[in-house]
């Protein structure tokens, strides 16, 4: 196999990035944030009519069994996968190269893929308070049943797009753009002072 | 005011892009009919009750949407997607 030379990532996050405890965490820290900094993120769309075909390529070349359905997803372990779209769907892999795992699965007739994993920042919020914290951003409902474990959501915070995936009853994976992912990741941190944060 | 996307569910109409009068009919490109262009262009119905309307959830799933809406109450009477092509089960 060709040894890859891939150029190392930097974080947009760093000058910002400051681990340990923060805020008002004196009676305990009740979220936890993090840069789950995965080595692919996908954007995969299915031309109309072709999206179970799509899946079903998902599901071949990841092994996740993505549910049919709007905002429907999966997490397992180093992969991920939502619908965030009518037709299209977010794919993550701890790994770097599942872009080329998949650039001979999708054909032209069946729909198109975009490798973002250079474009997006991935943020993990979770703890007892993560609902809390995310509520003050997002103008949806963050609660177990209208957002189910898996489930994948399209909003945005003050104009910043972002995609959401539940990834555990108390966690979120939150994927910005890069550009704007240290702006979006200080007004995080300002936001969960008053529950007590700790960076991972 | 929330609008129901027919993929995302309600949302905040802070998420959406107006993107005009869904009664307008696009004359075919080439189409020489100026009385036809002069219609698309800038005849409008402006009822004061039920609209046709297009809306982007352009804070969201970014679909384009055909939405009724009442122009003196603002309820949305009704929401799908403006191009029927995509088969997705709706969560609302
Ligand atoms: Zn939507």
């Amino acid at each position: 196999m060709a040894e890859q030379h891939l150029p190392e990532r930097q974080s947009p996050l760093e000058p910002e990035y400051h681990p340990g405890s923060h805020g008002n965490f004196e009676h305990g820290v009740d979220v936890i944030l993090s840069e789950m900094r995965p080595g692919t993120i996908l954007q995969l769309a299915a031309w109309p009519g072709e999206e179970k075909q799509l899946i079903e390529i998902i599901g071949e070349v990841t092994g996740l069994a993505l549910p049919d359905g709007a905002g429907g997803g999966v997490s397992s372990g180093a992969r991920a996968a939502f619908g965030f779209a009518p037709g299209k769907f977010t794919v993550v892999d701890e790994a770097e190269g599942l872009a080329q795992a998949f650039a001979g699965a999708i054909t032209p007739a069946v729909g198109t893929l975009t490798d973002l994993s250079h474009g997006r920042t991935a943020i993990r919020i979770a703890g007892p308070k993560a609902e809390w914290v995310m509520a003050k951003f997002f103008a949806i409902d963050f609660a177990l049943p209208a957002f189910p474990l898996g489930a994948g959501r399209s909003t945005n915070h003050h104009d910043v797009f972002a995609q959401i995936q539940r990834t555990g009853a108390d966690q979120f994976d939150i994927y910005v753009f890069r550009s704007f992912a240290r702006s979006f990741w200080k007004a995080l941190c300002h936001a969960s002072e008053e529950v007590g944060y700790e960076v991972q | 005011m929330l609008i129901t996307c027919p993929y995302c569910g309600p949302r905040d109409v802070i998420e959406f892009t107006y993107q005009g009068d869904g009664n307008r009919q696009r004359p075919q490109p080439a189409s020489q009919n100026l009385d036809a262009w002069n219609a698309y262009v800038y005849d409008r119905l402006n009822p004061a009750g039920d609209h046709n309307e297009i809306w982007q959830h352009s804070g969201g799933c970014r679909a384009h949407l055909r939405v009724v809406r009442n122009t003196i109450t603002h309820e949305i009477l009704s929401t799908e997607f403006a191009r029927g092509g995509h088969k997705t089960e709706s969560r609302s």
